[in-house]
């Protein structure tokens, strides 16, 4: 029987390979002490674009299981997505996201609106909803560039697929109540996107000095936080090199006032 | 009482073969070509949205001529099927030469099994490091392949385009040239009189070897009318 239309979901890779075999497309893990954690994800917006910054570290209990993993990605040419959680079914989550948008736009001709890609993570999350109730949650955090309103938008998700689109900035992850109350006083709405890095980095700095999940620069093994920026020219993932330069000039900052950047009260900026 | 024709096997193959062949001939047509950049597609193609070329993965696109419906649902299935293989297993592990045969298959069956075949034909091509390790896969109707090297015409009047582009050829073109070359042979051939097709009568695009891991990129109107006018 040939029905009168292809499905609706014609151009998602995510349905297809559903709709092709048995196999759960986000496998499944052991149990929750052996898999290891990615920690805290920092990100910020302002018309420039946004930022999503993210510390190394990897966590299984109280063992640190690594030092260097990565969890920022660009997820297209105009965004970005963060992850903490799981490590290996959040690896698993972003990999099948990129080929989400890459499979639309192929078959489509043109990107996903911002919006579109949202809401196509926030599905992608829900059908995990089963393995995060066992322990084995996954919380992203997305960040791109409007192509068509001109200005950086930043979401933050819940276990359920819950999708909240958030004005300034965010932080999810073990460090994210320090990360948060520090880009809360440091945020800046017209900051420029060199500033929102710097911004980015003291805040995941904080979050590591009072999260023991979270790691701070390793300036020993050249290890710094990945830093991905979307803007009007499309995402880059900032230069290693770049990143120990703000590092080094931060850390000397930091080392005549070890908590930071002061805000006065009364500084309405 | 009415009794069932025997018609042989040969009568009815030639029979779709020609169908086939005149539902091609009647449409425009499209050229590709090795460059020194990677490997140029050009067709003639009024339409902005309605495309004939299209990227199937990272070194992979994909050109055809014929009728629209059908060529549209394979080039559908070749990115699902580059998709599915890149996820499962690594995206080095899509290659053109598996999904020319993919494409083989699917349009032998059709061939064989429909009771009409598809009037269309396909090229795909993976651009390789350099022109030693491009790859350019012709598809017929009937499911033949071909494995062709230096240029491709299909479509419309494509022997006659394939003499032309044989005086113009060489193997040391770069994009512009290439382009020029397609566009002039695309102009020239059949019995009309010589045409001078413009940018907005064309779609371009290149696998551009020197770009990072995504190759395929369309050559809009403005960077088309330079090199045309190169």
């Amino acid at each position: 029987m040939i029905s009168a239309f292809p499905s609706p979901l014609g151009s998602s890779f995510a349905a297809y390979v559903r709709s092709t075999s048995d196999e759960p497309v986000i496998l499944s893990g052991p149990g929750d002490s052996i898999a290891p954690h990615g920690t805290t994800i920092v990100g910020l917006r302002g018309d420039f674009g946004a930022v999503l910054a993210g510390d190394r570290r990897a966590t299984m209990g109280n063992v640190i299981a690594q030092r260097n993993i990565e969890k920022v990605f660009p997820a297209d040419e105009f965004s970005l997505v963060g992850i903490a959680g799981t490590a290996g079914i959040a690896l698993e989550l972003v990999r099948l996201f990129q080929v989400e948008l890459e499979h639309y736009e192929k078959i489509e001709g043109v990107a996903l609106s911002l919006d579109g890609k949202a809401n196509r993570l926030s599905t992608l999350l829900r059908s995990n909803l089963g393995m995060a109730l066992q322990g084995l949650a996954v919380v992203p955090m997305f960040a791109g560039y409007d192509t068509r309103a001109s200005r950086g938008r930043l979401f933050s998700y819940d276990v359920t697929g819950g999708r909240y689109e958030e004005h300034d900035f965010y932080a999810v992850g073990s460090g994210a109540t320090f990360a948060r109350g520090s880009l809360k006083k440091m945020f800046d709405p017209n900051a420029s996107e060199s500033d929102a890095i710097g911004i980015a980095l003291e805040a995941l700095y904080d979050a590591a000095e009072d999260d023991s999940a979270t790691g701070g620069p390793d300036v020993a093994r050249g290890i710094y936080p990945i830093i991905g920026v979307a803007d009007q020219r499309g995402v880059r993932i900032i230069e290693e090199a770049e990143v120990a330069e703000i590092t080094r000039q931060m850390l000397e900052q930091r080392s005549r006032r070890p908590d930071g950047p002061m805000v006065r009260r009364g500084d309405a900026g | 009482m009415s009794m069932p024709f025997y018609v042989s096997p040969e009568q009815i193959t030639k029979d779709k073969a020609d169908f086939a062949r005149k539902g091609i001939a009647r449409g425009k047509s499209i050229v590709v070509a090795q460059c020194d950049e990677g490997i140029v597609f050009v067709a003639e193609n009024p339409s902005r949205a309605l495309h004939k070329i299209s990227e199937i993965y990272d070194r992979i696109a994909f050109g055809a001529v014929g009728k629209y419906n059908e060529f549209e649902q394979l080039r559908v299935a070749g990115i699902r099927l580059a998709d599915t293989r890149g996820f499962a297993y690594d995206r080095s592990d899509v290659s053109g030469r598996s999904l020319a045969n993919a494409y083989a298959q699917t349009l032998g069956a059709i061939f064989t099994d429909a009771p009409k075949p598809y009037e269309v034909e396909l090229v795909v091509a993976e651009v390789g490091a350099d022109r030693a390790q491009d790859q350019i896969y012709r598809l017929a109707f009937d499911g033949s392949v071909a494995d062709e090297a230096g240029f491709v015409a299909m479509g419309g009047a494509a022997d006659a385009l394939t003499t032309s582009l044989r005086d113009q050829w060489r193997d040391d073109m770069d994009l512009a040239a290439a382009v020029r070359m397609a566009v002039s042979a695309l102009g020239d051939h059949g019995a009309e009189a010589t045409r001078t097709l413009t940018s907005d009568q064309l779609e371009v695009a290149v696998l551009d070897r020197t770009r990072p891991r995504r190759r395929f990129r369309r050559i809009e109107t403005h960077e088309l009318d330079a090199l045309l006018a190169g």
